[in-house]
């Protein structure tokens, strides 16, 4: 009854075409954008912000990444973790070169690091697709763990092999570093996945987008229509590394606070691409709810057994996520193969008519 | 210089595609990509030559070779055993893959389970060879409920979807094998098994070569499943049958095969395999999860040898055994070592640039 576009007459192409082209939609958007920046930072507490809506929104910018390549591209990757890894260290490289530069631009900038990096690493996709290009991923994945443990320079020669992230500033608030509170660096990732969605959101609409979903569906038929392959293929290597490389920046600056190989490792890139299958391949708001969902069942699953007053080791309770997530993601498989997104979608459609279904 | 190889690398490929892409990519992309791959060559030429590293590449690890066989064929010989189990996990996906069209990516915590299984039984009092015999019944179940839980209700979904499946298989199972037997490292039973534990040692060429008697016996068990393996599919009623579900699915049930009653048979034969890997794997090492990242190191054994061929995933494994470790033991040092991690893979990328359907895979061939 209040869902529904009828009457909303579009006068010209511009109107047509925006990104909510739905008066309500545009309007839901409004009030979970306030509601993102002014009533989370302000009655959420430091665990809910730093251990659920940080890492949510991160995993959310590296799916939308993972996205583009698999679900618009139609390239299946086993490297995300990787790509992330190469954001968050040429990141650091960046603050210890250029401390006096903002930390903002560094790491926007360390996206680009990682987009060279997926470009080399995408160069096979013409040559291979499908599962073969999955283990090519592989190797990229494998050689950049090594690469983040081998080369000193990337960790500044220290000990341990880890990076730390520095105190750093914006406007003389702290955003990044040990003295940072959670409610700024919660805002600066907030702003940061803002804008790259919008950014991913008009790609993959655009022209750019047409020619990946060309590609996916039939490559020589994209191939015949004009569509040339390999600047394609390589643009959704290129562009989907960057949003990687950027949330693998945000992860360790804006989240972690420290990292080592191993938080990069290819669990990670398995994760991100459960979020963009379980979220709907080919979705950007897909993408979103994966991340949630898959972020936050293990969370939900420890406190299942508090919550009824059960005492079980830790190790046990461990296992039993790992096992439960394995399941709920056959489950999910079996039951909505499309993902979430097509769970919304069939929301949105019985929205329409309610309360009147025909 | 890791930078400089990986450079190098993406020059040749980028060469590569110039070079043989010259009908499928416009003019000035082509110039364009030639232009700044002659430029980075340059580049690196100068480079290699300041840094003497062409010698210490091209040159100095072949005299390695030649001034101490013994050594040579002593870490031969380790790529020859690590290839074997290798070969044996790409065996297990190929199975699979053949019948049904689903890329296993559960095969290598098949492995650990299997192994897991059969170390937690005989702690639980079970003697060796009981244990071995409900382990084989442990995979039989895991085959037949991955059949009915799994693969039946996602018939006909895209690849990719039964692909994550079987990722979500790995994690239950993972979980599911340390809440039985729990997390920790696990020794394998070789002794009571009855294999071989002993060394030999060969004074040749100089030098002295250690060989484990176990190593022996893990190749010997694997050309006698091959073998039997081979037997089965070419020679048996059932075998027959599964060569057909490959051939093309829907002939094979209209011919009336059931597509059901082969996935389980295929499954427990890869569940079979499995379990022989996680032995001879087991008894090298420690049983514990860490063997499924190792595991799968036979995705490029895969790639070299061809999806869907049993010889290919034999020798795939065989050259990316003694690849990896030559390449660890002669190169390795120059680059900081540890480059097992990633060197086969890598061997596989270069491969498929020029055979991207595998050494004795089906060409592919698509149509609109």
């Amino acid at each position: 009854m209040f869902y529904r576009e009828a009457g909303q007459f579009k006068t010209t192409y511009r109107a047509d075409q925006a990104v909510f082209p739905i008066r309500q939609d545009l309007i839901g958007i409004v009030i979970l954008m306030a509601f993102l920046v002014v009533v989370v930072p302000l009655t959420f507490n430091d665990f809910w912000i730093s251990s659920v809506m940080i890492p949510t929104l991160i995993f959310a910018l590296a799916a939308i990444g993972l996205n583009i390549l698999t679900g618009f591209a139609g390239q299946l990757s086993l490297g995300t973790g990787g790509f992330m890894g190469v954001g968050a260290f040429a990141c650091y490289k960046l603050t210890t070169i250029f401390p006096e530069v903002n930390i903002i631009v560094h790491i926007a900038l360390s996206g680009l690091f990682a987009a060279g990096v997926g470009f080399v690493f995408g160069l096979p996709s013409l040559r291979v697709k499908g599962f073969y290009l999955a283990v090519a991923t592989l190797a990229s994945q494998f050689f950049l763990e090594w690469s983040f443990g081998r080369i000193p320079w990337l960790y500044n020669y220290n000990a341990s092999g880890a990076i730390e992230v520095p105190n750093k500033y914006l406007f003389g608030i702290p955003i990044a570093g040990p003295t940072a509170s959670a409610e700024a660096r919660y805002l600066v990732v907030l702003a940061f996945v803002v804008v790259l969605t919008f950014v991913a959101s008009n790609l993959v609409r655009g022209r750019f987008g047409r020619a990946w979903m060309a590609v996916r569906d039939m490559d020589i038929a994209a191939e015949l229509i004009g569509i040339r392959l390999l600047p394609t293929k390589l643009m959704a290597f290129t562009i989907s590394s960057y949003f990687a490389g950027v949330a693998g920046a945000l992860m360790v600056f804006m989240w972690l606070g420290a990292a080592e190989v191993a938080s990069f490792d290819i669990n990670v890139s398995f994760q991100i691409l459960f979020m963009v299958i379980i979220g709907g391949l080919g979705s950007i708001m897909g993408a979103f709810l994966g991340a949630a969902f898959i972020w936050n069942l293990p969370i939900l699953l420890r406190g299942v057994p508090k919550f009824f007053g059960l005492d079980i080791n830790a190790a046990t309770v461990e296992h039993i996520q790992f096992m439960v997530v394995g399941g709920m993601i056959i489950f999910f498989l079996i039951v909505e193969p499309s993902g979430f997104a097509r769970l919304w979608q069939i929301t949105k459609e019985k929205l329409r008519r309610w309360p009147f279904p025909y | 210089m890791v930078l400089w190889i990986l450079l190098v690398l993406a020059a040749g490929a980028a060469v590569y595609y110039g070079i043989r892409f010259e009908g499928s990519l416009k003019q000035r992309d082509r110039h364009a990509m030639i232009a700044l791959s002659a430029i980075t060559v340059v580049i690196l030429g100068v480079q290699l030559y300041r840094a003497e590293l062409l010698g210490e590449i091209f040159i100095e690890p072949f005299a390695f070779m030649g001034e101490a066989p013994d050594l040579f064929v002593q870490v031969l010989w380790q790529g020859f055993v690590d290839g074997t189990l290798y070969a044996l996990i790409a065996l297990g996906f190929v199975l699979i893959f053949k019948a049904s069209g689903v890329f296993n990516f559960a095969q290598g915590i098949m492995v650990v389970f299997g192994a897991l299984s059969l170390v937690g039984l005989h702690a639980a009092g079970v003697p060796a060879w009981g244990a071995l015999v409900l382990a084989l019944v442990i995979m039989g179940v895991l085959a037949v409920g991955v059949e009915r839980i799994v693969l039946r209700p996602l018939v006909n979904q895209e690849p990719i979807i039964l692909f994550m499946a079987t990722i979500g298989l790995w994690y239950f199972l993972i979980g599911f094998g340390e809440l039985i037997f729990g997390g920790e490292p696990k020794v394998m039973i070789t002794e009571q098994l009855g294999l071989p534990t002993g060394r030999w040692r060969f004074d040749i060429l100089g030098g002295r070569v250690n060989v484990n008697q176990l190593d022996v016996a893990a190749a010997a068990i694997a050309v006698l499943l091959v073998t039997g393996l081979g037997i089965f599919f070419n020679k048996t009623r059932i075998g027959r049958a599964l060569r057909a579900v490959a051939d093309d699915h829907q002939a094979a049930m209209s011919v009336g095969i059931s597509l059901n009653q082969i996935w389980r048979i295929v499954w427990f034969a890869a569940g079979i395999v499995a379990l022989a890997t996680g032995i001879m794997w087991g008894a090298k090492s420690d049983v514990s999860f860490a063997l499924a990242i190792v595991a799968l190191k036979a995705l490029p054994v895969l790639i070299l040898g061809g999806f869907t061929s049993i010889p290919g995933a034999i020798v795939g494994g065989l050259i990316i055994g003694i690849g990896e470790k030559m390449a660890e033991f002669y190169w390795g040092p120059l680059v900081g070592g540890s480059i097992e991690s990633w060197f086969p893979y890598f061997l596989a990328l270069i491969f498929l640039l020029f055979r991207p359907q595998g050494l004795f895979g089906d060409k592919i061939i698509d149509r609109i």
